[in-house]
């Protein structure tokens, strides 16, 4: 494999590099090969397992490669046995992995270990499986083998299964293999009857016979996905594609039998083997793009997929899965870790992020006794939390529960390919029918020789171009789509989002980074700030964290800091909090504010802050303004902050303070004026609007729920993603659209021709191809203008 | 026609031949990673412990 040459010179020991050497990220001059100690013992590991190789061989970006903390899973306990206990095996999700060398040394580093019996990387579904030699508990080290690399590695959840283990998927790739392998060997006996026009009667029959040998069985195993689906949606009282495509192969394959039987010129079984082919290859393509996405939607979630330290009796702490714990039950929350459950405050005081549940920016102190909400991150110490509700009665299953039920009205969505299917399937049918009974009542020819020009204008009314013609648009967006980070679960999602009107932004962690950064003052001592900084390095409240970030120098904590839980931090004579800790009483302020105070007699200094906006949420709301989309602002953060963000945004419509209800009603309200709301949310509380409105996104950051009710999760980091997501699901609307019209225009042409018996099955292969192929072209542009 | 009762079942009996490989492919795990299969092709050094 040949190196890359900027990659190498990188790797190179003694070179001053201007990127790191292990994950990429810039180093600024003279700082050494590395950007942080992670990544130096990162690679030292590499180097020290003679692995450096993989520098040369990796070819992605790199970025996401920094070393990472193992989650707080107890890995052993999933570790399945075998061999009586002898040997373990343990699945991993590995997010991160990129490229062949990733694999490469994940497994290369596991095979140093004597003990590893066998390590498989799959790079398409990023499942690790390790076999080992030995006890249970090597899983935590080895697990934290592949983190030290630089994965970040989560248990493999049933979530990940259901979206990789894809039964209906391997269904159809057998069928279109049987498929292919019955269209391309009836074909080659077809082409023997078209072309051998001195053939002897007996020699036809047999070429009749063997074709109807091979399709019969073909038609009846591959088509059987089709015949399912018609099925179920007859059952259901309505009409779609694959009705039509049923009922086209079937009643080809019964006429082709009858003309088996009677000896006639042609049987049209290549027809309708070829056109099972066609439409499964676009099946199994459709399926394998919506795959991949939601194969990254399960990845995002396995890294967020939750265990809790249950406090037993007597005063053991155990690791549990969230789903076994009882109310009642006392939990150990710790400082960073997200609740999983509703529950109240045992004791002290507690200091919580909720913006999550309420889209507030800012942290909350809690009492004891107060009722603590799931979903919101503990910034203090930690904590003990009294269960309230278990799991499936809790606050997020009552969102799930929400999600479900919109889940259902959003399945009742009616596709562009069905509503062309209602108006297609009895149109055609009757025109069969008509030309059925006009030759054989109406002209006088026996009902075999009247079938045959029924059948062809129901095969050369191309279902095939007409069935092809928006999943093969679906394909190309949905693959442009994720190769710009965008990810589409849902198979009407495109076409939703394609016809939204109007636009409902939530604020915190969606326009904004959610994180708040220190505002830029000019006459400010830097001495002062770093003095401030000092102390707030021992803190985990968001405005310490920004603080600390915002000081150009490296911090230094200060010894001896007491944090005063509602109030700030004392050190020695210094303060660093609240306007009434540091007594600056009376100083109105906008926005959140941090005083510092040097000593008892000194003026206070006061540090003020702001959740920033995303770098390119004003570039963003402008595009969708661009394309039509009437933008509103909705939030549950107090009126200032969403105000200023809606002033600089240039958004008129704007709420502040609202509850995950007045989300929900308001995106009911639109849809009720016959608008259709496209809704962009990250929180728990943007959960039910984002499941009600007629699509919904969710940027990268997301609460897991957030995610699971939304219709695109934009991975990428930033907004600009959604304005191009839409014009590409309006281009891939736009095209289905043509295709449609397209395949409509050539049955015009095509249908009077069977009618009056013109068609032979030559004539109508060539005109199945080549409305497939015309379509295939045109879904194509989309792809092409998306990638633009 | 003598040549047909040779050419028409070894031609079917192939197809058959090839179908049966297609299905031990699919049942054999050949298509779960496709990705991951194209760039093994370049691993030249294998240390695992088997």
């Amino acid at each position: 494999m040949s190196a890359l040459p900027a990659r190498l010179d990188a790797a190179e020991p003694g070179l001053s590099a201007a990127a790191c050497a292990h994950c990429g990220a810039p180093v600024a001059p003279g700082a050494g090969r590395f950007c942080c100690a992670g990544c130096e013992g990162a690679a030292a590991l590499i180097a020290g397992l003679g692995l450096d190789a993989f520098y040369r061989r990796r070819e992605a970006a790199a970025g996401g490669i920094r070393p990472a903390a193992l989650p707080p899973v107890d890995f052993a306990a999933r570790a399945v046995p075998a061999r009586s206990g002898t040997e373990h095996s343990l699945d991993l999700m590995v997010a991160g992995l990129t490229c062949g060398a990733c694999v490469w040394l994940v497994e290369q580093a596991l095979a140093a270990d004597p003990d590893v019996l066998r390590a498989r990387a799959s790079l398409s579904t990023r499942r690790l499986t390790i076999t080992w030699r030995g006890p249970a508990n090597r899983a935590e080290s080895l697990a934290g083998l592949v983190a030290r690399l630089g994965f970040h590695v989560a248990p493999w959840s049933a979530a990940c299964l259901r979206a990789t283990e894809d039964a209906e998927g391997k269904a159809l790739l057998r069928a279109l293999g049987i498929a292919a392998f019955g269209a391309s060997n009836v074909m080659m006996l077809s082409v023997a009857v078209w072309v051998g026009s001195d053939m002897g009667e007996a020699t036809r029959a047999l070429m009749h016979w063997l074709a109807a040998l091979i399709a019969l069985p073909v038609v009846l195993v591959a088509g059987m996905p089709f015949y399912r689906s018609a099925l179920a949606a007859l059952r259901a009282g309505r009409v779609n594609m694959d009705m039509a495509v049923s009922l086209g192969v079937l009643a080809t394959t019964a006429m082709s039998l009858s003309e088996a039987l009677r000896n006639g010129p042609y049987t049209w079984f290549d027809g309708a083997t070829a056109l099972l082919a066609l439409l499964l290859a676009g099946r199994v393509l459709d399926r394998a793009a919506r795959r991949r996405a939601r194969q990254a939607c399960a990845e995002l979630l396995a890294l967020q997929s939750a265990e809790v330290t249950r406090l037993e009796i007597d005063g053991t702490a155990h690791r549990v899965g969230a789903e076994t714990v009882c109310p009642g039950d006392r939990l150990l929350v710790a400082p960073g870790e997200r609740l999983s459950l509703d529950g109240v405050l045992e004791g002290g005081e507690a200091l919580l992020d909720t913006a999550a549940t309420t889209g507030e920016s800012l942290p909350r102190s809690f009492a004891t006794g107060a009722a603590l909400p799931a979903g919101a991150v503990n910034l203090g110490d930690a904590l003990v939390q009294r269960v309230t509700a278990a799991a499936a009665e809790g606050s997020l299953a009552a969102v799930a529960r929400l999600l479900e039920r919109a889940e259902q009205a959003r399945g009742r969505f009616v596709s562009i390919a069905d509503r062309a299917a209602r108006l297609y399937v009895p149109v055609v049918h009757v025109v069969a029918a008509a030309t059925f009974l006009g030759w054989w009542l109406g002209v006088g020819v026996s009902w075999q020789a009247a079938l045959v020009p029924a059948v062809a204008a129901l095969i050369v009314t191309c279902p095939c171009g007409l069935a092809i013609a928006v999943p093969a648009v679906q394909v190309v967006a949905v693959g442009a789509l994720f190769r710009r980070g965008v990810l589409t679960g849902s198979p009407t999602a495109l076409e939703r989002l394609a016809a939204c009107d109007v636009a409902v932004l939530d604020k915190t962690g969606t326009l904004t980074t959610g994180r708040p950064a220190l505002l830029p003052e000019p006459l400010r001592d830097p001495a002062v700030l770093e003095a401030a900084a000092a102390l707030a390095a021992s803190s985990r409240h968001p405005l310490s964290r920004a603080l600390v970030a915002a000081c150009p120098v490296p911090v230094h904590a200060a010894a001896g800091v007491e944090e005063i839980p509602g109030a700030g931090l004392l050190c020695g004579e210094q303060r660093l909090g609240s306007a009434s800790f540091c007594g600056a009483d009376g100083m109105a302020e906008d926005g959140p504010v941090l005083w510092y105070r040097a000593s008892p007699g000194a003026e206070p200094v006061a540090f003020r802050f702001d959740d920033p906006l995303r770098p390119d949420a004003a570039e963003a709301v402008a595009a969708l303004r661009a394309m039509g989309m009437e933008v509103e602002l909705l939030s549950g953060d107090a009126p200032s902050a969403v105000g200023r963000a809606a002033r600089a945004l240039g958004i008129e419509r704007w709420r502040a303070a609202a509850t995950p209800a007045d989300k929900a009603a308001r995106i009911e309200q639109l849809r009720a004026g016959g608008r259709r709301p496209l809704m962009l949310g990250d929180g728990i509380n943007d959960a039910a609007a984002l499941a009600l409105a007629h699509a919904s996104a969710t940027p990268a950051g997301g609460t897991d729920l957030a995610q699971a009710a939304s219709d695109l999760v934009l991975r990428a980091e930033g907004l600009s993603a959604l304005p191009a997501a839409l014009r590409t699901a309006r281009r891939a609307q736009r095209a289905a659209r043509q295709n449609i019209a397209f395949s409509l225009v050539y049955n015009i042409v095509a249908v009077p021709m069977a009618v009056l018996g013109l068609v032979t099955p030559l004539i109508a292969a060539l005109v199945m191809a080549s409305s497939s192929l015309a379509v295939i072209l045109n879904a194509l542009r989309v792809g092409r203008e998306a990638t633009r | 026609m003598n040549a047909l009762a040779l050419l028409v079942p070894l031609a079917l009996g192939l197809g058959v031949l090839a179908l049966l490989f297609f299905g031990w492919t699919l049942g054999n795990g050949q298509y779960d990673d496709p990705e991951g299969a194209a760039s093994r092709i370049l691993f030249d050094d294998s240390r695992e412990n088997t």
